[in-house]
């Protein structure tokens, strides 16, 4: 073998070791989490409000208020990023008000989680007089759900072939109609996977909902909108920052179960592509 | 045989994408009922003219025209697209079908535009298949996949969808240019037997084509509209003597 | 004619989501630009951005953004000297190197990092990754920068490893062919070539990544020691911009001075990621032509 041979084998073994250092850790982090936190994992873990300061009990109350802002973020991001994705898409000439919107999906995605919290927090709380709630912090993990969406949507629509938009406005359908029925179907389950992704990515966020929603303490279940919620990202930093002589097992296995909801997200999300993808006619 | 009323005329149309102009001038009567076969050699506008009928290339970024179409003595601009694009069908150059059913593909026009009655989208979607000769090859499988379907079936299915929404002017863009020599002849046929009751306006690289169906037939030669005379008459004694070099094969 | 109607409503509800993305990052700045002016009404902006200390209740209090600056300067530069070098041999190992089952396999691996919680990454700094640095490093504490900058490389990586790598996958074969027409090895080609070519969508990624460093809050909120102090070192406890206010929101008063202070805060995060991205973008779509 020649010297640059080897000089390329070198090479290559060290970006092969760079790379192991970095899919290493993920594998321990999640394998730590898992065996320290199955021993607290119980039927009563998963069902029980927690008891005795947090350091007994179970996160009930938190698994419901996530789920609970996953659903709301769902209801008013979605709409909303589906239908200007569509602007953006089939609508919207090469024009100074199309720019600013691409212009402003892609700062949205880089304003940090915490200024997102400030937001809604002085919009949503305080302005519009939401108080801590449900509807304030859906709205503000909405917000922030949006450019992934609008994103994702983009990218499902302008997959569709041109000629299925071209087949139905020459058959005399109007724009509106040839989004519906000739589009829309075909872009639904990219628009699905982005949208599943986006809402897990909500589901772990904790510094939107520090000031928006979160509960530090609330073992009863919520009764409308404005109520307060717990959250499992927030239960999860309470327990390991604020909570003296916790157990660790019991953080462990919260953070077991926020992991598992954000992969079991995921999975749904690679599944419905795959499923997909298999079905795709053209 | 062909009946001397006009329903498109252009006057002095150009066309432009961007700066560059594909479209110079063009003067041209469509007279009702007949077959006008469009031939030329690539890029000299035959399609953008195709397109500028029922306005389909205003959805290009860049293009604009100057000039009148009028439509059935009105400006085809106070007309709205839904309307003119019903009045006016195309057929595309490659067989293109919509990824669902062959009846859906058929129903698709006549519900954008507002039949609701079931009973009336099956009898359009029976007459239609009928009128393009393709119902007896498809009646039994009206529910399956029409992306299954051969190129030419595929092809004859959208001629069945143009006529779902009953129009008065087809347009064919080089609508063989995917077929084999036998759909091709079954396309031609029915062209033909289309004649009775359709304005048509047939794009085509094939020389042969146009002159085995059309009645009238121009030529677009760089932008330019060089020639239009009786089909016959252009194939035998042409009056320009760049017509005469294109078909009979010296350039193109 | 219902039709029509019908057709009018779902259009005009198109444009006006358009509008409303618009709207929002407008509101997103507005608000915080009303909430900090109410600050420099009281406390002067000047002081604000040059005073070297954080000292929110004391009496008088002092509001100097410099500490906490720094500290999110500190973290960040921590951070980014981390992960972008290991991040770009990542992103050349997955798109040049690995074969395909391995590709998969570390496309999946990564996509699961970018997904896990960052409050989970945090507790793992508090209960694995700071202990084990005091102990190797022997520091005074394992609440420093040094935790935060490594924590925040790892979260930062999915994005650096994932737009580096479409930057490399985009570089027209052409280039490549040209140069092991030429003799070159693969490497020689990576080295020469590819990354060179692929550089602009570099800079988008570790431009992307500094926003997400910057901006992040729980990790650092809860591996960095939490003290708002110029730091000298990387192994002290620090305090960055986001920690400060996700720390300092809830023991505030609603219209105190300083909890106006913490919206100047914000508005300046919002400034600086806002020009991150500017950049990012300019870059992605040079690196796209």
């Amino acid at each position: 073998m020649n010297a640059a041979g080897i000089r390329q084998k070198i090479a290559f073994t060290i970006l092969g070791l760079i790379t192991l250092l970095v899919v290493a850790p993920i594998v321990l982090i999640i394998y730590y989490v898992i065996s320290r936190g199955w021993s607290a994992m119980s039927w009563e873990f998963l069902t029980a409000a927690p008891r005795n300061g947090m350091k007994e009990g179970g996160i009930f109350p938190a698994i419901v208020g996530t789920v609970l802002l996953i659903v709301g973020t769902m209801l008013f991001s979605l709409p909303v990023g589906i239908l200007s994705a569509v602007y953006l898409v089939e609508y919207a000439k090469d024009n100074l008000f199309t720019r600013l919107i691409k212009l402003s999906v892609v700062n949205l995605s880089g304003i940090p989680s915490i200024v997102y919290g400030l937001f809604g927090f002085t919009l949503f709380v305080v302005f519009l007089g939401f108080g801590t709630s449900i509807l304030a912090g859906s709205l503000t993990l909405a917000i922030m759900s949006l450019p992934v969406i609008i994103t994702a949507t983009k990218e499902a629509l302008e997959a569709v072939p041109m000629t299925y938009r071209e087949i139905s406005l020459s058959l005399g359908a109007t724009r509106w109609q040839t989004v519906r029925y000739c589009v829309l179907p075909y872009a639904i389950p990219g628009i699905l996977t982005g949208t599943v992704l986006s809402l897990s990515r909500a589901a772990g966020e904790t510094a939107p909902i520090l000031f928006t929603v979160a509960a530090f303490y609330l073992p009863r279940l919520p009764r409308s909108v404005f109520d307060q919620v717990m959250a499992l990202p927030y239960h999860l930093y309470v327990i390991s920052t604020q909570v003296p002589n916790m157990p660790a097992k019991l953080s462990f296995a919260t953070g077991l179960v926020l992991i598992g909801l954000v992969c079991l997200m995921n999975l749904v999300s690679i599944v419905l592509r795959a499923h997909y993808r298999k079905k795709k006619q053209w | 045989m062909v009946e001397q009323n006009v329903i498109i005329k252009t006057v002095n149309l150009n066309c432009f994408y961007g700066d560059q102009q594909v479209l110079r001038d063009i003067n041209l009567d469509v007279y009702r009922n007949e077959i006008l076969g469009i031939i030329g050699p690539a890029n000299s506008g035959k399609t953008t003219f195709l397109r500028a009928m029922n306005r389909l290339n205003s959805r290009y970024l860049h293009y604009r025209q100057t000039g009148e179409i009028i439509f059935e003595n009105q400006n085809q601009q106070d007309i709205a697209d839904t309307l003119l694009r019903q009045k006016i069908g195309i057929i595309f150059a490659m067989p293109q079908v919509l990824p669902v059913t062959i009846y859906e593909n058929v129903a698709y026009g006549p519900m954008v535009h507002g039949v609701r009655d079931k009973h009336r989208i099956e009898q359009l979607v029976e007459e239609s298949l009928k009128k393009a000769f393709v119902w007896e090859e498809l009646k039994d499988r009206l529910r399956s996949p029409a992306v299954k379907l051969s190129g030419g079936q595929q092809q004859r299915l959208c001629i069945a969808r143009t006529l779902a929404i009953e129009p008065d002017v087809i347009l064919y863009d080089e609508p063989c240019s995917g077929l084999d020599p036998i759909s091709t002849a079954k396309m031609e046929d029915t062209m033909a037997l289309l004649a009775q009751s359709y304005t048509q306006i047939l794009v085509t690289n094939n020389t042969k084509q146009a002159s085995r169906v059309s009645h009238r037939c121009a030529f677009f030669l760089m932008g330019e509209m060089v020639e239009v005379n009786q089909t016959q008459k252009l194939f035998t004694y042409p009056d320009d003597q760049r017509t005469d070099d294109y078909i009979t094969g010296k350039f193109g | 004619m219902f039709r029509k109607i019908n057709e009018r409503i779902i259009e005009t509800a198109i444009r006006v989501s358009g509008f409303a993305v618009i709207a929002f990052v407008i509101l997103i700045f507005l608000f915080l630009l009303k909430d900090s002016l109410s600050l420099f009404r009281v406390y002067p902006l000047k002081a604000f951005l040059t005073s070297t200390q954080w000292l929110p209740i004391s009496e008088p209090p002092t509001f100097g953004i410099i500490p906490l600056l720094m500290g999110s300067i500190l973290v960040m530069v921590g951070a980014i000297v981390i992960c972008v070098p290991i991040g770009v041999a990542t992103a050349l190992f997955i798109a040049e190197v690995a074969p395909g089952y391995l590709k998969m396999i570390l496309k999946s691996l990564v996509e699961i990092l970018a997904s896990i919680p960052s409050v989970v990454l945090g507790f793992i700094g508090i209960v694995w990754l700071g202990p084990f640095l005091k102990t190797t490093l022997h520091l005074n504490t394992g609440m420093c920068g040094l935790t935060g900058a490594i924590l925040l490389a790892f979260m930062a990586l999915p994005t650096i490893i994932s737009i580096s790598e479409d930057a490399i996958i985009g570089i027209p074969r052409s280039y490549k062919e040209a140069a092991y027409g030429l003799g070159a090895t693969r490497w020689q080609t990576m080295w020469r070539i590819v990354l060179p070519a692929a550089s602009s969508g570099i800079i988008a990624a570790v431009m992307l990544g500094i926003g997400r460093v910057i901006g992040e809050t729980m990790v650092v909120m809860m591996v960095t020691g939490n003290a708002p102090i110029i730091p000298h070192s990387i192994l002290q406890p620090l305090r960055t911009l986001t920690a400060t206010i996700a720390g300092e929101m809830g023991e505030t008063v609603g219209g105190s001075d300083h909890y106006y202070a913490l919206f100047a805060v914000g508005l300046v995060l919002f400034v600086i990621t806002f020009m991150l991205n500017f950049v990012a973008d300019i870059s992605l779509r040079k690196s796209r032509k």
